[in-house]
């Protein structure tokens, strides 16, 4: 299909280790629509972060087609698949990975900068970005300033700077505390009903709740792949669309 | 781009200031050094250039034979084997600019309460030629001086301040025994020559007044040497050659016979001086560019430190879209920035203490606009150098591992 924003076909990696090589994807096929949210589930060692990996240009599969947004990943340059990376993804990590020294705004405008956008822009769009995800107030903290909550925020913000395609997220909740993963979910959510597509991977079942598709690896296979049943226990599953926790007056603490 | 690359350099060296200035202050002393040693090398390179054209260029000495007595030979000059009709007959040669008899001696100088020892020089006005040596006051001595063997002289500058100290010297009268000189001029300040001898210290008058009315010879026309000027630096090995055929036909030597003469080219000894201050600036130099090394190999040590430090740093760059040239770029500007500012810096310390050597040791120094030029290249040279490995480094790591690295 053409309109598919993401393809595998027959994905295999295998990874050299003294005891032979070891398979981390055997035969992993997927397609995946623009608008998706998918949450991808599975045990330690089941392949499933290799699959992200790959997904998001970081590593090459040893067999297998790839075909993100159209263009088959395998033929790139490393400068054209940096380019992808800078464009038409977004990466949210487990652990926020913003650079410490650098202010909000710059953290959230760096991705900005390998697109060789100005100095003024850059600023702008990283104002509007920071104020999407609350934290417009705090622009010129530093990141050790705030909450790990509120530095994942920043960390989907940055994310989201050169509006992407997809999103791509490694655990984003795996560090932070039941009631911030919640909120964290409510902002991909909220993007999702924008139209983004988002991969996460979790291995928390209210996570993965969360999302419209499950695909669950065993193995360096995927074992399941369905549609979520909507959820019933969640809170904010009742509405519609999701407000965002900060959304409705709630003032923000200052950053401690 | 290159404005937030600049900016995020000076924050990743901000981040480690006390690092960064150490880093710095091994480009600072290496730049330093090779400043300072440069200034004095080429201080000592102008200093002998000084001498040497002091000396006048392209000159020939030819001297006399010796005298042997019984088996006791003199040095050379001391035979009267030369005289100005030699010299005349030499000026007569292809090649030859200027030619000047010399007979010289020592004497006894006597002006009112002051009295001094010198050298006189008894020579033509040529020799003032030869020697580009122009006068401070008064005139020169004239050929029909030298006609009619009149005692007047010039003086350089040390007999001036011996004899006459404050007094101007101009139409004074001092006296050789009983003879009274009067003193046409003065001549400008030479210095010293490469053996360390005041060249200021002499007394120049007509060679008739020297040979008949000063020092008297029973031989007439004899004079010690015959300064000789070519027209080049390329006349002179022609010249030396002709110079020696025509003066053995004229004093008759036979095929096979020594010299009665000695031709000495000045040139070649100001040559071996020059080349020898060279290599000496040379070797300061060559000996201070190790440190420069140093400094070098100190901020490689500490790029490498820095990407170790910031892999993780780096892997999210990547993943956020950084191409390798991004991530070579940014540690590159890094190492050059803490080069060129260290340079700088170093620079301006060199100078300084090429300043201060110039003011406590009075050493010539020399701070030429090519050598702060040569510094900064090299120090941009340096960062790029050796700020490339560690850069290339960086750029070649693999992203997962990066962002994996703790």
């Amino acid at each position: 299909m053409g309109t598919d924003l993401v393809r595998v076909e027959g994905l295999h990696k295998a990874y050299d280790t003294p005891a032979g090589p070891f398979p981390a994807l055997k035969d992993v096929s997927l397609s995946i629509r623009p608008g998706e949210f998918v949450a991808i589930m599975g045990p330690s060692g089941s392949g499933k972060s290799t699959f992200m990996n790959i997904l998001g240009c970081l590593d090459r599969p040893s067999a297998g087609r790839y075909y993100l947004a159209g263009s088959n990943v395998e033929e790139l340059d490393p400068d054209a698949t940096a380019r992808l990376r800078n464009r038409t993804l977004g990466f949210v990590f487990q652990g926020f990975n913003l650079l410490p020294r650098m202010s909000l705004s710059d953290n959230v405008s760096l991705p900005l900068v390998y697109s060789g956008i100005g100095h003024a822009e850059r600023r702008a769009r990283a104002q509007e970005m920071l104020d999407k995800v609350g934290l417009g107030r705090y622009a010129d903290s530093l990141p050790s300033r705030i909450s790990g909550g509120q530095q994942q925020r920043v960390a989907i913000a940055r994310a989201l700077v050169n509006r992407p395609q997809l999103i791509l997220a490694d655990e984003p909740t795996g560090n932070l505390d039941s009631h911030t993963s919640e909120e964290i979910m409510g902002v991909f959510n909220a993007l999702n009903d924008e139209g983004i597509t988002i991969i996460l991977i979790t291995h928390e079942n209210d996570v993965a709740a969360h999302a419209k598709r499950l695909v669950r690896f065993l193995d360096g296979e995927i074992v399941h792949d369905a549609p979520n049943p909507p959820r019933e226990s969640a809170p904010s599953a009742a509405s519609e669309r999701h407000p965002l926790p900060w959304e409705g007056g709630r003032g923000e603490g200052p950053p401690c | 781009m290159l404005g937030a690359m600049l900016h995020e350099a000076w924050r990743a060296m901000g981040a480690n200031r006390l690092r960064t200035l150490l880093t710095m202050l091994g480009m600072v002393i290496g730049v330093g050094a090779v400043v300072l040693m440069m200034a004095i090398g080429q201080g000592a390179q102008y200093s002998v250039a000084q001498t040497i054209s002091s000396m006048g260029s392209n000159i020939f000495v030819v001297l006399s034979g010796f005298t042997s007595t019984g088996g006791v030979r003199s040095g050379g000059g001391n035979a009267p084997t030369l005289t100005v009709a030699d010299a005349n007959a030499i000026a007569e040669l292809d090649g030859v600019d200027t030619v000047a008899p010399v007979h010289w001696g020592s004497i006894q100088m006597v002006y009112g309460a002051n009295n001094w020892n010198t050298w006189v020089q008894g020579t033509t006005p040529a020799y003032l030629d030869a020697r580009s040596w122009p006068l401070a006051d008064g005139t020169a001595f004239t050929d029909s001086d030298v006609r009619a063997a009149t005692r007047v002289a010039l003086i350089g500058q040390t007999v001036a301040q011996n004899l006459f100290a404050d007094e101007n010297p101009v139409g004074k009268t001092f006296r050789v025994g009983q003879a009274p000189f009067t003193v046409l001029g003065v001549l400008a300040p030479k210095g010293q020559n490469l053996d360390g001898r005041d060249q200021d210290d002499l007394v120049v008058m007509p060679v008739s007044t020297a040979q008949r009315r000063v020092f008297g010879t029973p031989f007439p026309g004899s004079v010690r040497q015959i300064l000789v000027k070519a027209s080049s630096a390329e006349a002179m090995p022609p010249v030396e050659k002709s110079m020696e055929a025509l003066l053995r036909q004229r004093h008759r030597l036979r095929e096979g016979a020594d010299n009665d003469f000695t031709i000495r080219n000045l040139t070649a000894v100001a040559d071996t001086a020059a080349e020898t201050t060279r290599v000496m600036s040379l070797l300061l130099g060559a000996i201070a560019s190790v440190s420069l090394l140093v400094g070098g190999i100190g901020i490689m040590n500490i790029m490498l430190v820095s990407v170790t430090e910031r892999t993780r740093e780096i892997g999210i760059r990547m993943a956020i879209g950084a191409r390798e040239r991004d991530i070579l770029a940014q540690f590159l500007l890094e190492a050059i920035i803490i080069s060129v500012i260290g340079c700088a810096i170093g620079l301006l310390l060199g100078v300084g203490g090429a300043l201060l050597v110039n003011r406590l040791a009075k050493m010539v120094v020399v701070v030429s606009g090519g050598s702060v030029l040569a510094a900064f290249a090299v120090a941009a040279g340096v960062g790029i150098f050796f700020g490339f490995y560690p850069a290339k480094k960086a750029a070649r790591l693999d992203p997962i591992e990066a962002l994996r690295y703790q």
